[in-house]
């Protein structure tokens, strides 16, 4: 009897060992841009709870994560800030162009931490009562090229041009906003958006049809095409509970297709 | 090959060096000597913030400066205030930044070259009734003046190296705050790498000889930053 029960916790014992082992067993790192680290976190969070695999996330600018991924950096996902950067990632053999798809679509309001500067309509862009409009640097963030691509489709561009200051990326565009050194300034709409509402200052929701669709895409890495945990991460951004938090944070969902 | 706006943002960087270095002699030689000679209680407490910036990360004291200088910081409010505007995002608040930002850098090799200026020396100056001034130009400046040329080295250097305060303070407007270092940065992020490698090669064949001159230069023993 007493042999019998001690077996019994010895199984019970080698049981959660081996569950434990299988928790870790299977970790990815992926590569976050840096504008989707906070919606990734909760959706890490609730990866782990619901496939019990675990992703270690790693955020920064694209460009940067492209020059690290292409030099060996050991990410098995890649979530960009742009379509571009993975499209180029599997041409250069470092992914897998099956996987490419869009997780998240942004949108880009004109935003000012003053309450009572911009109005619903954006009509401030035009009425030019301001020292400096920010903007994201166009050439490298998927949000200043959509920036310029509104002011040039409102004819305001060449009128504004000498008024822009360019952030590196949008958190810094953002700053440049919300200490008031800019009045006003293209951001993402998950900067300043929690739970259906503008959190603070005030915005205008710039219309789609005003700048091309600024699409997120994350791809399967070389490195991740063994990680059964990589793998289900790729499928998880396409689920419910994942999509749920993607649009809590402002930013619009693409698949299956948009 | 260099592009326009690469020489645009070679010139400014010299520009800012140049006039940061200036400043940082003027200001930074009485500060020194200050740290020198005096036995204030209040020598410790100074001589820490002026090596702050060398603890500090730069993008933690551009943060800062942008705060300071924005419309609701006590800077910021001042320089309205004194019809001068707003600093962010101009090559003037770029100076002010690159001298705070580099002061430890021209401030410590002056103070050590002064510390290391005998007290007997100026005494006999004062004896043969120099007045101050005079021992000074006539004494202590020329045993400093390797500590004058370090500085200045440095200073230059320093400022021509700068990156994280000039981006969170520039807003990379070219010609007024579209440094070299954000140049690169920006070839960089863009997938530009050979405008990046003209650039980047260009800054390490300066670091070199400017590190050169400063060693050929010194002392043994006589330089310590």
């Amino acid at each position: 009897m007493r042999i019998r029960v001690l077996t019994s916790q010895l199984v019970l014992l080698a049981g959660l060992t081996f569950s434990a082992v299988a928790v870790h067993a299977d970790e990815v790192l992926v590569a976050v841009a840096a504008n989707f680290i906070a919606p990734m976190e909760q959706i890490a969070a609730q990866f782990a709870k619901d496939t019990g695999h675990q992703a270690v996330l790693s955020s920064g600018a694209t460009g940067a994560i492209y020059a690290k991924i292409t030099n060996g950096a050991p990410f098995g996902v890649f979530l960009s800030a742009d379509d571009k950067t993975p499209a180029r990632l599997a041409k250069e053999n470092h992914a897998d162009a099956t996987t490419d798809f869009t997780y998240a679509i942004g949108k880009l309001v004109l935003w000012s931490a003053d309450a009572a500067k911009v109005d619903a309509a954006g009509k401030v862009l035009a009425a030019g009562q301001y020292k400096h409009v920010a903007i994201a640097n166009p050439e490298t963030a998927p949000y200043g090229k959509a920036a310029v691509e509104v002011m040039t489709k409102l004819n305001l561009y060449d009128q504004i041009k000498p008024k822009l200051v360019t952030g590196e990326n949008i958190g810094q565009t953002f700053q440049f906003i919300s200490t008031g050194n800019a009045q006003i300034g293209f951001v993402a709409l998950s900067q300043v958006y929690k739970d259906g509402k503008i959190t603070q200052g005030s915005a205008w929701l710039v219309p789609a049809d005003y700048y091309s669709p600024i699409r997120q895409n994350a791809i399967l890495l070389k490195r991740g095409n063994d990680n059964a945990a990589a793998k289900a991460l790729m499928e998880y951004l396409k689920s419910a509970p994942a999509n749920q938090i993607i649009e809590s944070f402002g930013y619009a969902i693409c698949f299956p297709s948009c | 090959m260099l592009s326009e706006s690469d020489i645009g943002a070679i010139v400014l960087t010299l520009k800012l060096a140049g006039t940061t270095t200036a400043l940082l002699l003027v200001l930074g030689t009485p500060l020194a000597w200050w740290l020198a000679r005096t036995q204030s209680r209040w020598k410790n407490p100074v001589a820490v913030v002026v090596a702050l910036p060398l603890v500090l990360p730069p993008t933690v004291l551009g943060f800062y400066l942008l705060l300071l200088m924005g419309p609701n910081g006590p800077v910021g409010k001042l320089t309205q205030a004194l019809g001068i505007g707003l600093l962010p995002f101009s090559f003037t608040g770029l100076v002010v930044a690159s001298v705070l930002y580099s002061m430890p850098f021209v401030v410590q090799p002056l103070q050590n070259a002064f510390e290391a200026v005998h007290e007997s020396l100026l005494e006999a100056a004062a004896t043969l009734r120099a007045s101050p001034l005079d021992t000074f130009r006539h004494v202590v400046l020329p045993l400093a003046r390797s500590g004058f040329a370090t500085a200045a080295i440095l200073g230059f250097a320093h400022t021509v190296g700068e990156f994280g305060v000039v981006l969170m303070v520039g807003g990379n407007i070219p010609n007024e705050t579209r440094v070299m270092s954000v140049q690169i940065y920006d070839h960089v992020e863009a997938l530009r790498y050979d405008n990046a490698h003209w650039l980047a090669a260009s800054m390490v064949l300066f670091s070199l000889v400017v590190l050169w001159a400063l060693y050929s230069k010194r002392a043994p023993g006589a330089f310590r930053v």
